[in-house]
């Protein structure tokens, strides 16, 4: 199948008042439809830039990097961005924050404020369409950013370590949402993450990059076993441990040099 | 004393909390009773002792005055009316002074913040413009607009743009820029960057230099009166003290102080109203 992303030879080149940085150089990559990627490495391997590159929020520098075959030249309703922490805009309700992205791409009407008290209703939200967002817990915030991004109705969602703000259990159960979210409506996933069991857990493949600058350091495919089963029983499957450790060590290669 | 928790029935606690909440309810009235009253009694205690002053000869009462003339003179100015068109200059011009000062402060705020080209430029007028003591340039309003309403509000805006500009602009740089990247990532202008991030972050901000600019008005169009007016609070005062009459001083002065606090307070009750709806 011909995939949803993919980059070709992606160099970029990060300028500052002092210098140019290669923050990321040769990146070959492609994720095909449905598939569900992790990217984990060090602070500095340019992840959080590899998903601007995919959302069209900075040109590569050089090389190419194409959505549906097509280059990406800027923010496309067909991908869906989801940050680290919810960024709810406080002074809407929730309902408003919801719509926020259907606002932005003129599509608000009848049909897709449908669906959006659909999402709201299918992530338990449905009582809080008229709240604001800080009388909201930090989960239930995460969860409407999560209905924001799906609103526009993406195919491929950019995942920037949306877990990490939140509390352990918490995230753990909101891993399973988004794992189960991600499956049912088939979208396509790209997840940066610091937690490596988190990327193990909810992928299909891992990705680890080495720093310094940015590039692919190893592949590891998830066994379907693992790959197939809830994040949180995820954990539990035979041959998790032994991952783990295989993709530890490579990261502890790609981290050895940092600090 | 008090009982362990665990041994009382669900009625019994409730009264225990119940009791507890009443303790502190009590004691905040009783601390907000007492500063009132100290409030009250330095008040009162200011006036005796300066009427007092007054009438026994310790203080000069051709300068001083003493309260009871000051409050004849202004019951005096009230009946007769000649007070109105005096005081309602001076809230007319304060009024526009203030509306218009935070509007074009805005506006100027908005202008630079999209063109950030335009922002390096303008950065160090500003910032002289900012610190020069803008009363200064009263002289040169009033050659330009003439002796009246115009210089003086032109007096009071000069004080008030600036600094609304510099403090919205402020304000717009401060917006979080996740929400920005929010708007970024659904492929939204930077229209839509101002419309629905930066314009409604920085809201509280706008309406809270409505609060600033109130006194700076006051100080601008007071100052532009005492220069060029025929009419308003700021005139009256210059009068009285050119004729010597300082009851008529003191009394602007008393009118001046309830007028500008009462628009604060306006001001405060909008500002509530306004930022609490969001």
């Amino acid at each position: 199948m011909a995939p949803v992303v993919e980059l070709r030879d992606v160099d970029l080149v990060y300028v500052t008042g002092r210098e140019a940085v290669l923050a990321l150089e040769g990146m070959n990559l492609a994720v095909a439809p449905g598939e569900f990627i992790s990217l984990v490495g060090p602070s500095g391997c340019g992840k959080t830039t590899l998903l601007s590159l995919i959302a069209g929020l900075i040109p590569p520098s050089s090389g190419e990097v194409l959505l549906h075959g097509r280059p990406v030249v800027g923010p496309s309703p067909e991908v869906g961005y989801m940050l680290q922490q919810d960024y709810l805009f406080p002074w809407r309700s929730i309902l408003g924050n919801a719509q926020l992205g259907l606002e932005l791409t003129g599509r608000l009407n009848n049909e897709t404020m449908d669906f959006v008290l659909e999402l709201l209703d299918g992530m338990g939200l449905a009582d809080t369409a008229k709240l604001h967002p800080n009388q909201l817990s930090g989960g239930m915030r995460q969860r409407v950013a999560l209905v924001r991004t799906l609103a526009t109705n993406p195919d491929l969602l950019l995942l920037d370590e949306p877990f990490s703000a939140l509390d352990y259990q918490t995230k753990l159960q909101l891993e399973d949402l988004v794992v189960d979210t991600l499956k049912q409506r088939k979208k396509t996933g790209v997840l940066v993450t610091h937690d490596l069991s988190e990327a193990i857990a909810v992928s299909d493949r891992v990705i680890v990059l080495a720093a310094k600058p940015g590039r692919i350091k190893g592949i590891f495919d998830i066994p379907d076993n693992i790959a197939r089963t809830q994040p949180f029983f995820a954990r539990k499957e035979t041959g998790f441990n032994e991952l783990f450790h295989e993709i530890w060590r490579e990261l502890e290669d790609s981290d050895g040099k940092e600090g | 004393m008090e009982r362990s928790n665990s041994k009382m029935s669900v009625g019994e606690r409730e009264l225990w909390l119940h009791e507890k909440w009443k303790q502190h309810r009590l004691q905040k009235r009783r601390t907000k009773f007492w500063v009132l009253t100290v409030q009250t009694l330095m008040l009162l205690s200011f006036i005796v002792l300066w009427e007092l002053a007054g009438r026994m000869k310790w203080i000069d009462v051709l300068i001083f005055s003493y309260p009871s003339k000051v409050g004849a003179q202004i019951i005096r100015d009230v009946t007769s009316g000649e007070l109105w068109p005096h005081l309602a200059m001076t809230v007319g011009e304060v009024a526009v002074g203030f509306l218009l000062g935070t509007l074009l402060g805005t506006l100027l705020a908005v202008l630079i913040w999209w063109s950030p080209f335009l922002s390096k430029v303008l950065d160090p007028y500003m910032v002289v413009f900012n610190s020069m003591p803008k009363v200064a340039l009263g002289p040169i309003f009033i050659v330009l607009f003439g002796a009246g309403f115009t210089a003086i509000v032109m007096t009071t805006l000069s004080i008030t743009v600036i600094i609304t500009t510099l403090v919205v602009y402020n304000s717009f740089n401060e917006v979080d820029s996740n929400l920005i990247k929010v708007i970024a990532t659904f492929g939204g202008k930077r229209r839509d960057v101002f419309t629905k991030a930066i314009l409604p972050a920085s809201f509280p901000t706008i309406i809270s230099t409505l609060k600033v600019n109130v006194g700076m008005a006051w100080v601008g169009v007071i100052v532009g009166e005492f220069l060029v007016a025929k009419i308003g609070l700021g005139y009256l005062i210059v009068y009285g003290f050119q004729v010597f009459n300082f009851t008529l001083v003191l009394s602007s002065l008393v009118i001046i102080a309830v007028v500008a606090t009462g628009m604060y307070q306006l001001v405060v009750y909008v500002e509530r109203k306004l930022v609490r709806e969001r």
